[in-house]
Order: C-alpha cells, then structure tokens, then sequence
C-alpha cells in the first residue's frame, strides 16, 4: 500500500522528473534537425509524450493529496479544508499559485503531447523544433516551480485542518474558469513554437500556416470559453452585475484573445495567399507574448486584483527573467531572420486580404491600447511618479472607438473576393444586410429615446454583424440564383470552415448587444427592504417576502425570499432568493446572487447587511439582453468548434492534400470561391 | 514594371493607414489617459489639503474601528493611516469583506467640508490580503509596520 505521504513524494518526483525529460526534449531533437539526423529529432515526439505522462502523474498526486485532505502539504493545507465539498477540493488544486502554475505546465505539456501525437504528417525538422521549443518553455517553468512555488512543500507538523479555499472561489463556474483559460494561455504556446521553428527553419508557406491555424483555433476556442467563464462568475459572483471591469487580469487574457484572434485571421493570408508571412510569424510570437506578460502580471503581484496571489518578489524576478528570455529572444530571432521571408501574392487594398489586414491592424492597435491602459500605472510608480489606477473611463474612450469600424468591416470583409474586389458590388448584396440595420437602429432608436445614444450604436452594430453573417451565408448556399428549396441541402454542403466564420461573427454580433444592454440599458434600484415591501425595478415588481438563515455543507447563509411579478398586482412570475454566506473556515462573507434570465433580459438581485431594524439592503437590477452575452460567446465557441471539424483544417492533417496532389502548395484552391 | 509600381503603393497605403491609426490612437490614449486614471493619494494627503474638491481619484486605508454607521443605504465610515482619517460616505452595497479595521479602497470625490463621497468601495483582496493602497497610504503617513511581511495571501 502507498499511503497519502509518498504519493504527494511522487508527486514532487515526477516534477524533477519532467523537468530532466523536458531538458532533453530541448536539446536533442534541436541539434538534430541542424544535423538533420532522423534518430535525434525522433526523440522529440517520444520525450514530449513522456513529460506529458510524467506531469499527470504529478498533477494527478497534488488532486490526490487535496481530494484525500493531506495537510502534510502546505499548499492544502492553506487552499482547503476538510468539510469543503468535493468538486471544490478537485478545483482547489489549482486554484492556488502554485498548484495553478503546475496545471500550466502540464497544459504545456498536454499541447506538446498532442502535436507529438497528431503531427504525423508535419515535415519532421518542423516538427522536431517545434517540440524542442515548447520543451524550452517547460524548462523555463518547471525551474520556476521548483525554486519558487514548489506545490509539494511539506507542512511540519501537519495541521488538523486547512485553511479553506478562498469561497469566492468555491464556485462551479470558477471550478473550470483556470483550466479553460490555461489551456487557451498556453494553447498559444503551439503557435509559438511553431513561429520560431519556421524561424529558425528560414521557411513559411500555405502549409506552414495550415498546421498552425488549427492550434491557434483551438487555443482561441479555449481562451473564448475561459474568459467567458470568468466573466459570468464576475457577474454573478461579485454581487456588482458587472461583466467586464477593465481589472488588469482581465486585461491580461484580453489582449492573447485580441492577438489570437488577429492571428487566426491573418494565418488565412497565409495558407491561401502566401502572403503576410512575417507578419503572422510576429503575431503569433506576440500572441504568446501576451501569455507570458499575462501570467507575469497576474502571478508577481505586481498588481492590485483579485488574482493577485502571494507578493513574493523572487517569483516575481522570476517570472520577469522568463520572459525577458522567452519574449526578447524570439523577438531577437525575429529580426534576424524574418527579413528573408518574402510574401509572394499582390492584392488590392480592397480585396479579402485587405480586410482581413484592417482587421489585424484594428485587433493589434486594439490590443496594443489595452497593454499601454494596463502597464501605465506601473510606468508611473516605477517612474517615481504618482499612485495612480486607469479606470473603464479611458478603455471606453480608446477600445470601443475601435471597435466600431472593426465591426462594419467584419460585415463587410467576407463579401470581398481575394486578391480585388468590387466594393460597389459587395455592398449591393449587402442590401439587405443594411436594411435590417436601419430597421434595427430605427426601432431601438424609438424605444430608447432619450435614453443612451450609444447603445442605439451599439445595437444597431450587432444586428449589422448578425444579419451581414447570415445574409453572406445564404447567399453562399445560392440564395437568388437557385430556386429556394435547394437552400437547405446546399447550406449544409457548405464547407464547416464557412459555417464556423459565420457563427463566430453571429456570435459577436450577439455579444455585442449583450454588452450593450448590459451596461447602457441597465435600471437599478438600491434600497432598504422590510418584509412585503415592494419595488419596481423597470417593468417588474419585486416583492420581498422575507428571510431566513439556512446551512450549506461550510457555510451558513441569510436568504432573501423575493417573489418578482410581470405587472404590479399580478401573479408572481418566480421567486428569488439571494443569499450572503458566511464561510466558516475564514470567516468570509461572499454574495451569491439571484439571478431570473429571460430570453431578452436578467432581473438580478443581490443581498447587502441588515440594517439592523428588520430591514435589509437590497440592490437590483433590470439588465436587457444581459444573457446575449453568455449566448454570444457560446455561439463563438460553437463557431470555432465547427471550424476545427472542418476536414481542411483537421488536426495537424491537411486531408485537403490528398484531393489536391500538386502538394501543399496548391492549398489556396482547396477552399471553393466565396459566391459571387 | 507596373506590378512593382503597385506592390509599392500598396506598402504606402499600409503603412500610411498604420501610421494615421496609430496618431489617431495615439491621440485618443493620451486624451484619455488626462482623464480616465484616477491618482491615489492616503488620509493624511486628503486631510492636508493636497486634493482640489470636485476631482476624482482613489482614497485607500485601513476602515477605522466603531467608525461605521448605516443610514437607509448610505454607510459612512472614515478612512484611516493611523495619523489622519476621512470620512467617506457610500451608497449602496459594500463588498464582502468590507470590514472595521480592514483595509479599504475607495473612488469619489471629496467636497468643501471634507466629506468623501465614494462612487466605489473596491475589495480586490481576501481579508488577509492588505490592499497596496491601504499599505501605501500607512507608509506615506509613516505608520506602517512590517507586521504583515510573509503573510501568504492565497488569491
């Protein structure tokens, strides 16, 4: 029998173990593909599947040590606690720096597995330094566990009991939010490696840009998910009924997910234009730049949030030094060797290729606004100068007026042709596309008179985004050329990469309006409660019934009982009930609040303090289209999701090749011309 | 030779819509990094008059004790650095771990008479976790100790 000590001495093994394996997945297969010895970059694939083995096996030794409340180790002892439920002893494990920092470097690990084991087909120097690079990264952060945040740390003596994790944490949405996010964070590390692999191979072309795209969408796809995930626990969790607070770590996923994203679209320049090479090589190095400067931001402390976990200058140093290396050395290889890369197709300004390149400019400028707005206050202190915090105010002044074109070209960018196109044609099949806009603009322009100038914009962007996707659509299935009732098969012989474009710009369009109701259109009403009072909260009359102590598995909660009614005088519709517990390990209160969503609108309520004359603080909110948001970003992920089903871009396997035998180079023709 | 004539304008025409971009956000972000940061200045600051009433920033300190007292849905509370202290009052629900004795952060502006209005209470922080604006108004009134140093602050 092996008992709950030598698991968690296993765990820390295998750690030192990784790290050896990743050393040598660093070294061999990289002097090997400069030798061009076949038996050396074998070692690749088989070191990357090993270190992935090795870091579960340590991962799943941290689970095991939480899940069985091992308080011989201090990192349980400090995040969790015996009467905690199970899911939040599973999800403590990396809801701490230490634990999280492992789970990033099995994700590393996870990705490098996969190309290893999915990259059959990649030229084997490519793959070989795409390895080793990854391998380099894991080096960089096993070290930094081990001399830093090692999550095996003993605990002498062992306490009887933990000291909880964090309860804001202890939430299902935030069970997921770490690892999605991670794999996201670190889902750009693929395309990393990949950029300085061609790098340093001196070669990029259509097939390059195939065997990246999929990584790159599957790690946006995450990143998508994860920030939606903490974003949703923000709203609900925090008690607030905001979504996004310009907070720098939300910043620090923000801008990986805005360079993703310029990527993603510029990676299509790529594979069907053979053009815009370095600059995809420099995104991608960027992307994952991000990433790292992400981590830094949020992991150092250096920085006020809710994130912050332990101020310990040395892991901050640390960090910094990771990515100083990291970011200063492929920037270094960047310019040495991207010069050589000449881009091979001609297009016009207005073409495919144009809007995408306006695309990848807003994205980029977008995300370099967010990087200044997040890093100017540390500018300053570090200048000597005042203590000062950039607030929603300037994001809302420099990120939204980029958005805006950014969106009418993103209706506009899939009706142009590659290489030049007709912009007067375009706009004719738009027609409609801009009809619904008016129509839209026009009624939201009735129902919010007076109300917010903005959000009739902001709508009126959204119901351009969702009816320019579904026209284009159409018109791809033959919409007007054949007759109707051949739409519906020929919608669905459309490739699953149009499809995934098109969900995933519906999908903004959806968000769009989320975030304008949201945070424009929102009514609030704060006051003190006493039993069978009522308020009006917009339409909806809320009457509050009452409250009443209730026990969860480690915590005790006030719960308000509120019955919400259509019209004053009607039947209740549903009954709310927020609750503000009161953790019993820490002592810590959190808010969990009630929340009825419809198809258009959230009524919210969240509880405050008794005020200690029977009454209580109630604070609620009438959010329109709040839930767009949520089904926004769904929508997106489905798109994304569709788009890597699509054969062409099957994993790491360009299957188009086979019908297309002039090799990858006859990629662009796989992809059927946009309809004209 | 026409081919290279365009290749040419069109790296013009990129660079050159680059560059009207980047003065254009460049000129967006220093206009609105006038007004969109809010400075952060501890009671004593406040208490020896170093802010102009009307303009917003950020006041940060530790919640003095027996100081909070609640009107309807207004709480008002004052600010201390151990030296100095202010009184803010804030509408609404405060976050979870607002506490007496706690460090506390807030927005607003103050008026003639010296009263904070907080349009924000912010708590990024767990309760062991001071806020740095809390520590940074302590060590600007000279009254910080190092009694916290090494405390693990798990997120």
């Amino acid at each position: 029998m092996i008992d709950g000590f030598s698991i968690a001495e296993i765990g820390h093994f295998t750690l030192v173990l990784a790290l050896c394996v990743a050393a040598v997945q660093a070294i061999v297969p990289m002097v090997g593909a400069a030798r061009n010895d076949a038996a050396m970059m074998a070692v690749a694939p088989a070191t990357a599947v090993a270190q992935f083995a090795v870091l579960v096996i340590s991962f799943a030794a941290l689970v095991h040590a939480f899940v069985t409340s091992d308080f011989s180790v201090l990192n349980v002892v400090q995040n969790s606690h015996s009467l905690k439920p199970m899911l939040y002893k599973v999800s403590g494990a990396w809801g701490n720096h230490e634990g999280s920092l492992l789970l990033w470097v099995t994700v590393l690990a996870l990705f490098g597995a996969l190309v290893a084991f999915f990259g059959r087909n990649l030229p084997p120097g490519l793959k070989a330094r795409t390895l080793s690079v990854q391998a380099l990264i894991s080096v960089g952060f096993l070290l930094f566990m081990l001399f830093t945040s090692n999550p095996f740390t003993r605990a002498f003596p062992p306490p009887l009991e933990g000291g909880d994790l964090n309860p804001l944490l202890q939430d299902p949405g935030l069970a997921f939010h770490p690892p999605m996010l991670y794999l996201g964070y670190v889902g750009l590390s693929i395309s990393f490696s990949f950029a300085v692999a061609a790098l340093i191979e001196g070669k990029v072309d259509a097939a390059w840009a195939r065997y990246v795209r999929p990584w790159t969408l599957l790690a946006w796809i995450c990143l998508t998910a994860g920030i939606m995930l903490g974003s949703w626990w923000a709203y609900y969790e925090l008690g607030w009924g905001g979504f996004w607070f310009w907070d720098p770590v939300e910043n620090a996923s923000f801008m990986p997910w805005l360079s993703a994203t310029a990527l993603l679209h510029s990676a299509i320049v790529v594979e069907k234009r053979d053009t815009l090479k370095s600059w995809t090589i420099l995104l991608a190095i960027i992307g994952f730049s991000f990433s790292l400067i992400g981590t830094f931001l949020v992991r150092s402390g250096v920085l006020t949030s809710v994130h912050a976990f332990a101020t310990d200058p040395e892991r901050g140093v640390f960090i910094l030094m990771l990515l100083v290396v990291a970011i200063g050395g492929s920037l270094a290889l960047y310019a040495w060797r991207a010069p050589t890369m000449q881009g091979g197709g001609l297009f016009r300004p207005i073409s495919r290729e144009g809007a995408l390149v306006l695309n990848n400019l807003l994205l980029t400028v977008a995300s370099a606004v967010v990087l200044i707005g997040t890093l100017y206050p540390l500018f300053l202190e570090v200048t000597g100068g005042d203590k000062v915090s950039v607030g929603p105010p300037f994001f809302n002044m420099t990120f939204v007026p980029l958005m805006i074109p950014l969106f009418i070209a993103m209706g506009v960018g899939p009706y142009l042709s590659w290489k030049r196109a007709d912009l007067y044609a375009a706009m004719s099949r738009l027609k409609v596309a801009l009809a619904v806009t008016v129509v839209a603009a026009g009624i939201s322009l009735v129902l919010l008179y007076g109300d917010s100038g903005y959000a009739v914009i902001g709508l009126a962007l959204s119901a351009w985004l969702i009816a320019a996707a579904f026209s284009e659509l159409l018109q791809r299935a033959g919409l007007g050329r054949t007759p109707v009732r051949n739409i519906p098969g020929r919608l669905f012989g459309l490739p699953r990469s149009t499809w995934g474009m098109t969900l995933a710009h519906m999908g903004v369009g959806v968000l769009v309006a989320g975030a304008t109701g949201a945070s424009l259109l929102t009514t609030e009403v704060i006051t003190v409660m006493k039993p069978k009072e009522t308020i009006q909260v917009g339409p909806h009359q809320l009457e509050f019934l009452g409250a009443e102590e209730v026990r969860g598995p480690n915590y005790v909660a006030l719960r308000g009982n509120f019955a919400v009614r259509d019209e004053a005088g009607g039947k209740p519709v549903a009954l709310m009930s927020p609750e503000n517990r009161r953790y019993v390990a820490r002592g810590q209160e959190t808010t969990e609040a009630a929340i009825l969503s419809g198809l258009f609108r959230d009524v919210y309520i969240a509880l405050g303090d008794p005020d200690g004359e029977g009454g209580i603080t109630v604070r609620a909110y009438r959010k329109p289209l709040a839930p767009w948001l949520w089904w926004g970003t769904v929508i997106m992920v489905i798109g994304g999701l569709v788009s890597l089903s699509d054969r062409r871009l099957r994993v790491g396997a360009p299957k188009a090749n086979r019908s297309a035998p002039a090799g990858p180079r006859a990629g662009p023709r796989a992809e059927p011309a946009p309809a004209e | 030779m026409r081919k290279a004539a365009t290749r040419k304008q069109r790296r013009m025409m990129i660079v050159g819509i680059g560059f009207a971009s980047f003065a254009l956000v460049v000129g967006l972000t220093l206009y609105a990094l006038e007004d969109g940061i809010n400075v952060f200045y501890g009671p004593t600051e406040v208490v020896e008059n170093a802010v102009e009433p009307g303009t917003k920033f950020r006041l940060g300190g530790l919640v003095e004790e027996g100081s909070v007292t609640r009107q309807g849905t207004t709480t008002i509370f004052r600010v201390t650095d151990m030296n100095n202290s202010v009184q803010v009052a804030y509408t609404g629900i405060l976050p979870d771990l607002f506490r007496e004795g706690q460090g506390v952060v807030t927005l607003g502006e103050i008026d003639e008479r010296g009263q904070f209005t907080a349009s924000e209470v912010l708590a990024k922080h767990d309760e062991n976790y001071m806020p740095t604006e809390a520590v940074e108004a302590m060590k600007r009134a000279g009254t910080w100790k190092h009694t916290e140093e090494g405390e693990k602050a798990t997120q």
